[in-house]
């Protein structure tokens, strides 16, 4: 086959230009998400470890919390899913993305920076609203019966937990290399689930752990959730605060140490 | 910055210009990649940049990309300098090897490529025509390492560039695809869209490109058309020929004035000098006369990869 036949004459003339912001926003984000759903390895820390850990923590009288168990296990399991997307599968992708030149690739398009920061923020952000549906459809198949009244203060702790662990993935993910990242990503996850107030209360932590504890990420949000929607009391300033500092710190680190490749 | 306002003037001066390098530096360490490189390339024609592995070829690439700063010189890209935003919608990007995500399906990939670009090329039919369309599902790091080159080579000229950089793009292709990725770099050049292509095969280089640049310990050790590259200057020939082992060449030389003859290994021969129809047949002549038949007889002119090797050496690196 000839050039002449295979490309028609004009078939490439140039004409350059940046597509909608809109729709390269929805194909980046809706890309990034079908990719998070579809690997194995990622729906196993954000929705299977996090199912079997509402389940078996609710049935099996492992670790001493209050009664009715679901209620106290669903507000930590929450807390551990929120740090399963936003932390560790966020910091591994990236790391791979990075060392598979997707970052280079896209950076090479007309797609501009904020916004390929924007589509892993907001595909994470689907993946979060996939986790709360499913946990809190099965916490409420098991009985759960959140406090309500804590609904105020659960959603911006959500919300907060995620930016500081998003920002913590990103640090990680974005300037080592990649199997570091995932060796870190996933130690952390799970020091922090056993020893950083998520699986285990921090009532049930030796004194010196627990002050640390409550000025981890993972203590905060699972303490400050556990105060809103189990007990529901206010968590005071306290846990906002604490998911704050780890949001703004590890972020501006995060803006000069962030690599494409 | 007198430097910048002598340049900007500089390229202002030339809008035919799409690239416009001078005296590009960049080291790692105590290694010095790009040794004060200039390059320039006239709106819609084929650059082809030569060297041998180490040479600065990416490095230089990646500058003009935008990807790696320089430590001194100017680069104009288009106008601008490389790290523009403005620049981006004009330029497409094949980077030598990755570019995707592990787990996304050529389609995806190319789509979401195609979405950064206002008005892209039809996705479906680029996939078809670079023969992708049966990997449409597949995920990438399940593709062959050919098709991954050709889906790079897609998210490259998918948002219709007016300037393409492909770095090695028929690098591990098998034949047929790289007669598609010539004749797609041929289409490109038609449509008006500048290439700058870098490549370890010569005859690319000699079949598509309308400048060659060799690049040897980053600089620029030649630089011209294909033709001016190969033509030699003392007009030297070769002529090749295979036969029995042992020939009296001598005696051969005696009828060929102006001619060397040598047998590199037994049974090859080369002779060098003013080769035209009737040295041809007075070399076959004498070998009749002798009752041996000249196999494999052929004339070659001085290839770019004589030019090549003669500029950069044969040693490996």
């Amino acid at each position: 086959m000839s050039a002449e036949t295979r490309f028609a004459p004009g078939t490439f003339t140039p004409a350059p230009g940046r597509g909608r912001l809109g729709r390269m926003l929805a194909v980046q984000t809706a890309t990034e998400t079908k990719l998070a759903l579809r690997n194995g390895e990622q729906l196993l820390l954000t929705l299977i470890i996090p199912l079997a850990l509402l389940v078996g923590l609710t049935e099996l009288p492992i670790i001493d919390i209050g009664t009715p168990r679901v209620d106290w296990v669903a507000p930590r399991v929450l807390a551990l899913a929120i740090m399963s997307t936003a932390f560790t599968s966020q910091a591994i992708s990236l790391g791979f993305d990075r060392r598979y030149g997707v970052l280079k690739r896209l950076a090479a398009t007309a797609l501009p920076r904020w916004l390929l920061v924007a589509g892993r923020v907001l595909s994470a952000c689907c993946i979060v609203v996939v986790q709360l549906v499913v946990l809190s459809a099965v916490a409420a198949l098991l009985g759960w019966s959140p406090h309500l009244s804590g609904l105020g203060e659960a959603v911006p702790l959500l919300v907060l937990g995620a930016l500081a662990f998003g920002a913590l993935g990103v640090l990680l993910g974005g300037s080592v290399r990649a199997e570091i990242t995932l060796a870190v990503a996933n130690a952390v996850w799970f020091v922090l689930l056993l020893a950083g107030g998520i699986a285990v209360p921090e009532s049930s932590l030796p004194a010196g752990l627990a002050t640390v504890v409550d000025l981890l990420p993972s203590g905060a949000l699972a303490g400050g959730l556990t105060d809103a929607l189990a007990r529901g009391t206010s968590p005071g300033a306290g846990p906002y605060l604490v998911l704050l500092a780890w949001t703004v710190v590890p972020g501006l680190i995060a803006t000069r140490t962030t690599r494409l490749t | 910055m007198s430097l910048d306002a002598t340049t900007s003037n500089r390229s202002a001066a030339d809008p035919d210009q799409v690239l416009a390098v001078h005296g590009l530096v960049k080291r790692f360490g105590a290694v010095t990649a790009v040794d004060g490189l200039d390059l320039a390339q006239r709106r819609g024609t084929v650059l082809a940049v030569l060297g041998p592995n180490g040479a600065g070829k990416t490095t230089t690439i990646e500058i003009c990309e935008g990807f790696q700063r320089p430590d001194a010189g100017d680069v104009r890209v288009l106008g601008h300098r490389p790290d523009a935003r403005e620049l981006r919608p004009r330029i497409g990007v094949m980077p030598q090897g990755g570019g995707a995500y592990p787990g996304v399906r050529a389609g995806e990939m190319l789509r979401l490529v195609a979405s950064c670009a206002r008005q892209p090329l039809d996705v479906d039919w680029l996939l078809g025509v670079l023969g992708l369309t049966d990997a449409l599902r597949t995920p990438y790091k399940r593709l062959s390492g050919g098709q991954q080159q050709r889906l790079s080579l897609a998210c490259a000229v998918v948002g219709r560039p007016e300037l393409v950089f492909l770095d090695e793009p028929t690098a591990g292709l098998d034949p047929q695809a790289r007669r598609l990725v010539w004749d797609l770099v041929r289409a490109l050049r038609t449509d008006g869209v500048s290439v700058l292509l870098t490549t370890h095969l010569m005859d690319e280089a000699e079949s598509l490109a309308d400048d060659v640049v060799i690049l040897d310990h980053g600089r620029v050790v030649a630089t011209g058309t294909p033709a001016e590259l190969t033509a030699d200057a003392t007009d030297e020939q070769r002529l090749g020929f295979r036969a029995s082992p042992g020939l009296p060449l001598a005696d051969l030389l005696t009828r060929l004035p102006g001619c060397t003859a040598e047998e590199p290994d037994p049974g090859r021969y080369v002779i060098r000098g003013p080769i035209g129809p009737r040295e041809v047949s007075t070399v076959t002549a004498w070998c009749a006369e002798r009752g041996v038949l000249a196999e494999e007889l052929k004339v070659v002119r001085r290839s770019l990869e004589d030019v090549f090797l003669d500029l950069t050496g044969r040693e490996l690196r």
